[in-house]
């Protein structure tokens, strides 16, 4: 493998001959061919962000939806099951086919430039993790069109995204509408433990001359956090899927209550994968804002050791808590205490990380790009979503709050205000380095203002609802509970946050085509990226980088200050 | 094309027809034996719909439905035409507590976490207004400004004096929080129950909740009858609840009366609480257990001791036999059909555990979970085709005539 590559030694590249695939450059076939073998992790980290932003639109209409459903007490605009497979899509593509392939199309993307190397470590594996999870996507909504079963059982999963047992046996979830969720799981999880293993191999063999541990850019160190947490996380969850399908095909008893199978085990089983899985979601939300927040404020990370440390400790923390979730199964005081008291500590690091980050733009000259906006709000709306996870920790009030609103406005506020706010200020900052054009300013503003505001109008009010006793996943209910008026503010919501991302929609392609030229480094940053062209050649760098510090660029543009006299 | 309505669940969801009509004979009804809560006449402001409502939710609630008022108006109009003439279902005279407001608790472990929850709240509601406010402060002094001279600000890599302050102070915040909690968790799990605390089985089903009193031999079905307790803990007579469950996960959740406990099967778990005051307390399954999931409500019905020594009364008072040529049918009927193989009728050869006990059914408030009120026209219309009412229950449309329709109807409305 090492020895594919030009080693620092020889640091010039030789282009191999390039060879003619078909028809001629630009044309559709060659475009396709291009796509489908391609091993660049360019081209793969933005196949991977442009596939989970269609999967993102499909989910939000699913949401758009039931958000319509729930706009008045007993409407009837969807039918019970078509709700209920609604919200299960809804969730289930969110976490798996937008979350997942967004954060990992960044990392695909950033990482080898970064570090200063020309590709991931296994670039055939990398096209492979992506494919596998495309597959995977298609396959969960061909279950739309393919997968009637007996009477009125057939169609799309509605088991709801944590699936609990023993709803997914035979005898509750008839057809195979369960079976096309848990193999689809499956197939993604294949997928994000290779990329992960690719990741980690990558950053621990291939990183540029003089680019110790110590001086990678934090995004690059909290991504060998995440990849980690992957593969420890992952295996549980593929593990219960496939004990399912032995339940469900070959007379496995894992989950079948009926026949002295628990109910709780899935749970533990699904929780000690779902529970790192959140952190595997925003760990790169975190480390987008990392990177960006320094930038715009034009200073270094405040506290670049205790970030690690930080982001580290929620690692390992992260997967001692998974049965927080499970306060309400009935464990044992002890139980509930223990997960109680790990899942507070778990506050620590992560607000340290929220005062890191104010300590980086105290004393900065703070500039309002769309980055910066995205990262500001980001800021703003993960507290409060941490602040709500506080108050969830709490295993008495969350005997309360479990499965009402309150959890689901909780965890769309980190969800989305966490890692959905990054994710734009992290297509916002790259966009330049990508595809060599500005994005538009004024459009990224009406996106920012509308989708902002459009969020807290939709999720604020789900807290009351919570508070008032509103379970989650009820397709209708009783006038009069004190739920109308917040559901309604919620659905109006709606009424914002779709165009604005319409807006964001209409910048990304309106940028392309009509955008000022970026140049290399339009934002004056300092990490690798930002040396090489935009976009990058395919072999990235003409001449592999060497940095002594962890800001290469910084170094590089204040020789009379640079920043290894003071690491 | 996935959410095309059949057509066949519209009929009892929207209250545009005659169950609706039904319905708000229900309100009408409550409207006229309590009225407090109405300021001024007049049907149209709908307060009796309300009235159970507590007054710090009832303008939200009332802004709420202002839209949805715009809506129903043709309902609204019928409902204040109906009479106001309701079953005799047992605890109709308690206030309802429609809205059931965690923030508003009514028994002892609703109030030990409430006590905890107003603590953490304040707690983060402290530390939300210091760092929204420290990042507002920050992004307005820190802005660049109009007259930037262009040169880098000093470059600051950190302090571990600033970055140990900020890691302290949250442990110590973290370490009261965890105390609170330890101890809440265990005066509400580890408590105690007296020897004679009433206990109630509950065996939560797809979608309806079955209860048994082991010690008084009654059984009924989705509305949960206890005694008032009292505030003073040496006087309290709490109720014990053993939580099971038939099939899939469910969760029992009164919010004013306690945290949610899981009913999970193949295992026992178990609930508690002693409620102050009387009422009829609503709440919800809040553990997704499929279709019709959003239709498994709970009541429970927290009587004065007398009412309550009444109602165990009513419950064991033996059934009148039918006397009309009609019931008479429908008793025979309902025993040549296969109803007896799901329902029971207390000593009769009708044993069927599958669906709700029927002994004493017309003393119940509602049908089907909660999915309307009991009375004739509903009852008539679930017996006709419970899948029009509850599309996805599972009990199926037993292909019954219109006229045994009529005679089963006249039968059941005999049970009480």
């Amino acid at each position: 493998m090492a020895s594919a590559l030009p080693t620092n030694d020889e640091n010039e590249f030789v282009p191999p001959p390039v060879q003619e695939v078909g028809d001629e450059k630009g044309s559709l076939t060659r475009i396709v061919q291009e796509l489908v073998f391609t091993v660049d992790h360019k081209k793969l980290g933005l196949m991977y962000i442009g596939s989970g932003l269609i999967f993102f639109v499909v989910a939000g209409l699913m949401a758009t939806l039931i958000r319509i459903q729930l706009f008045f007490p007993q409407n009837t605009f969807l039918e019970p099951d078509v709700f209920n497979r609604f919200f299960t899509m809804h969730g289930t593509a969110m976490v798996f086919l937008v979350g997942m392939p967004i954060i990992f199309g960044f990392a695909n993307y950033l990482i080898p430039l970064m570090i200063g190397t020309r590709d991931m470590a296994f670039p055939r594996l990398n096209a492979f993790g992506f494919w596998v999870f495309l597959f995977s996507g298609i396959f969960l909504y061909a279950s739309y069109f393919t997968a009637p079963g007996l009477y009125n059982a057939g169609s799309a999963p509605d088991v709801g995204w944590f699936a609990y047992a023993p709803l997914t046996q035979k005898a509750f979830s008839r057809g195979h509408s369960t079976d096309y969720w848990t193999l689809s799981i499956l197939l993604g999880g294949i997928g994000s433990i290779s990329t992960s293993i690719n990741i980690l191999v990558t950053v621990f063999c291939l990183r540029c001359k003089g680019m110790v541990l110590g001086k990678m850019p934090l995004f690059v160190w909290l991504w060998i956090v995440v990849a980690f947490l992957v593969i420890i996380a992952m295996p549980p969850l593929s593990a219960c899927q496939i004990m399912l399908l032995l339940d469900r095909y070959l007379g496995a008893k894992f989950f079948d209550t009926q026949a002295g199978g628990s109910a709780v085990l899935w749970q533990h089983f699904f929780w000690i994968f779902g529970h790192p899985e959140v952190y595997i979601l925003i760990l790169p939300g975190f480390a987008i804002a990392s990177e960006i927040i320094p930038v715009f404020s034009r200073k270094p990370i405040f506290g670049y050791p205790v970030m690690v440390a930080a982001s580290v400790m929620i690692a390992f923390i992260s997967l001692g808590v998974w049965a927080h979730h499970m306060f309400t199964v009935g464990m044992t005081s002890i139980g509930n205490t223990f997960f109680a008291i790990s899942t507070m500590i778990i506050a620590i690091p992560t607000g340290i990380k929220i005062f890191n980050w104010l300590g980086t733009m105290y004393g900065g000259k703070i500039r309002f790009d769309l980055p910066m906006m995205f990262c500001l709000a980001f800021l703003f709306q993960f507290l409060i979503a941490g602040l709500t996870g506080v108050m969830l920790s709490v295993a008495p009030f969350d005997w309360q709050l479990s499965d009402s609103y309150f959890v689901v406005a909780h965890f769309h506020y980190v969800l989305i205000g966490g890692l959905l706010f990054t994710i734009f200020a992290g297509i916002y900052y790259w966009y330049p380095k990508a595809f060599g054009k500005m994005p538009n300013a004024k459009l990224g503003r009406w996106h920012f203002w509308l989708f902002m505001i459009g969020f807290q109008l939709t999720f604020l009010p789900q807290h009351v609802s919570g508070f008032l006793g509103m379970p989650r996943r009820i397709f209708t209910y009783e006038e009069g509970r004190g739920w109308e008026i917040w559901n309604q503010i919620s659905t109006l919501g709606l009424l914002f946050q779709i165009p604005g991302i319409l807006f964001f929609v209409w910048n990304l392609i309106y940028s392309y085509i009509w955008g000022k030229e970026a140049g290399d480094d339009p934002w004056d940053a300092w990490t690798l990226e930002w040396s090489t062209t935009s976009p990058p050649a395919e072999y990235n760098f003409e001449k592999l980088p060497e940095v002594r510090s962890r800001r290469p660029l910084w170094d590089l543009k204040h020789p009379e200050d640079p920043d290894w006299k003071f690491e | 094309m996935f959410f095309v309505s059949k057509g066949r669940v519209t009929k009892h969801n929207f209250p545009n027809g005659k169950e609706f009509f039904a319905k708000s004979e229900q309100f009408s009804g409550q409207l006229t034996s309590e009225g407090t809560d109405v300021e001024k006449p007049g049907f149209w402001r709908k307060k009796g719909f309300f009235a159970e409502v507590r007054s710090a939710s009832k303008d939200a609630v009332k802004a709420g439905l202002t839209l949805s008022r715009l809506f129903l108006g043709a309902g609204g109009l019928l409902m204040a035409l109906s009479g106001a003439v309701y079953a005799e279902a047992a605890g109709m005279e308690y206030e309802m507590r429609r809205v059931a407001d965690m923030f508003k608790p009514l028994s002892r472990p609703a109030e030990m976490i409430h006590e905890s929850a107003v603590l953490v709240m304040l707690i983060c509601a402290g530390i939300f207004a210091v760092v929204t406010g420290l990042l507002v402060f920050i992004v307005l002094k820190f802005r660049r400004k109009e007259n930037d001279n262009g040169q880098e600000p000093p470059q600051i890599y950190g302090s571990s004096h600033i970055e140990l302050a900020w890691t302290v102070i949250p442990i110590l915040i973290t370490v009261v929080l965890i105390l609170v909690t330890s101890r809440t968790i265990g005066e509400i799990q580890n408590m105690p129950m007296p020897e004679d605390a009433l206990k109630v089985r509950i065996v939560g089903h797809q979608w309806w909740w079955e209860f048994h009193y082991p010690d008084l031999g009654i059984t009924t079905a989705n509305e949960l009858h206890i005694p008032i307790s009292d505030r003073d803990p040496d006087k309290a007579t709490p109720t014990h609840l053993l939580l099971q469950s038939a099939d899939v996960i469910h969760s029992f959740w009164v919010p004013q009366l306690a945290g949610k406990t899981d009913l999970v099967p193949n295992r026992n778990n178990d609930l508690w609480f002693d409620p102050y005051e009387t009422g009829v307390y609503f709440g919800n399954c809040a553990e997704y257990c499929g279709t019709q999931h959003a239709n498994m409500l709970i009541r429970v019905i927290v009587h004065t001791k007398e009412g309550f020594a009444n109602w165990v009364a009513q419950q064991k008072a033996p059934v009148p036999p039918p006397q009309t040529a009609q019931q008479i049918e429908g008793h025979r009927l309902f025993f040549a059909n296969s109803c007896v193989n799901c329902h029971k009728l207390d000593g009769s050869v009708a044993e069927g555990v599958f669906g709700p006990d029927l002994t004493k059914l017309m003393t119940r408030q509602t049908i089907g979970a909660g999915v309307l009120p009991l009375n004739e026209t509903n009852l008539r219309a679930w017996v006709r085709d419970p899948q029009d009412i509850k599309v996805g229950c599972l009990m199926p449309d037993m292909q019954l005539l219109e006229n045994e329709v009529d005679d089963i109807t006249a039968y059941l409305m005999t049970l009480k």
